[in-house]
């Protein structure tokens, strides 16, 4: 278990991407949280590795081109244009 | 879901195709697999729309049957998983290389570095990750699923998704640490990092 008191810069950055992304328990959180807030260079470090975990979660997105989005609606349009939302269709492969 | 919200649910469904695209392209690295595979998910979904028991999750919902459709036709065609590669990569760390010990009060070289990031470049070094890596780093940091989430839709235990997770983003930041040096925007790396490419 972490110390809160006592957590060290080394322990700090080993725990640096749990803490980031919600794995850690309570107790581990609070010692690295305490360890950020007296500690410029790890606290500079967490910020850049925060956010490039964000700049890198950007690309979960991507334009949809029209003629795709074209092809989508007229497969839910037949879906819905058939009584029992054809259940037993075949799934959307061309 | 009764037969009169097929409005709503093709609404839903075009509000989150942007993501579905992302996600599927990240997953496959190609557009014409990635557009198969987000209709396949969308006609699963309506066929399993009766299993949707909150409107507000359906983004989360179908990201899923398209990861676990994904997931199954990589099992159906057999396809082996890439071979790990050796190396120090877990080590590698962008922060590390930019990192300057003084401070200016207006901008740093980490900083500036995000400031310039591109969009295509993120998408490239994503890309050029070995499947299993891969596959971690769009399930954990682009769909945000937890660890266990992750290691109950791959089948393996939450201390393998850890260290793929951490060796994925080591080859990342270090693929992103090159996009940089190419276009400039970074001295390039020593003769020996080079040569490794």
């Amino acid at each position: 278990m972490t110390d809160p008191a006592t957590i060290s810069c080394e322990e700090a950055l080993r725990l640096l991407a749990l803490y980031l992304d919600h794995e850690l328990t309570a107790t581990e959180r609070a010692g690295v949280r305490r360890h950020l807030e007296r500690c410029r260079s790890c606290y500079s470090r967490a910020e850049f590795e925060r956010r490039l975990k964000s700049e890198i979660r950007r690309v979960r997105r991507e334009e949809v081109p029209p003629a795709f989005e074209g092809r989508i609606r007229r497969l839910l349009h037949e879906f819905t244009r058939s009584p029992a939302g054809r259940r037993d269709d075949a799934p959307g492969r061309r | 879901m009764a037969e009169p919200d097929a409005g709503w649910f093709e609404q839903a469904v075009v509000s989150a195709l942007p993501e579905l695209v992302g996600i599927a392209r990240r997953l496959t690295r190609d557009q014409q697999e990635a557009e198969d595979l987000v209709a396949e998910a969308v006609a699963s979904a309506w066929l399993h729309r009766d299993a949707l028991r909150e409107r507000e999750r359906f983004s989360g919902w179908v990201l899923r049957i398209l990861t676990n459709a994904f997931l199954s036709a990589r099992r159906a065609a057999a396809v082996r998983p890439e071979t790990e590669p050796l190396g120090e990569e877990d080590d590698f760390s962008l922060f590390e290389r930019l990192h300057q010990p003084f401070l200016l009060w207006w901008s740093t070289p980490e900083q500036e570095f995000l400031d310039r990031l591109l969009h295509e470049d993120v998408v490239r070094a994503v890309e050029a990750l070995p499947d299993p890596f891969r596959i971690v780093v769009v399930l954990a940091d682009l769909q945000d699923m937890s660890y266990a989430e992750v290691g109950g839709t791959l089948g393996i235990p939450i201390g393998t998704v850890r260290s793929r997770l951490a060796r994925g983003r080591a080859l990342l930041q270090k693929a992103l640490w090159r996009h940089a040096c190419d276009a400039g925007l970074r001295p390039s790396p020593p003769e020996k990092e080079q040569d490794q490419r």
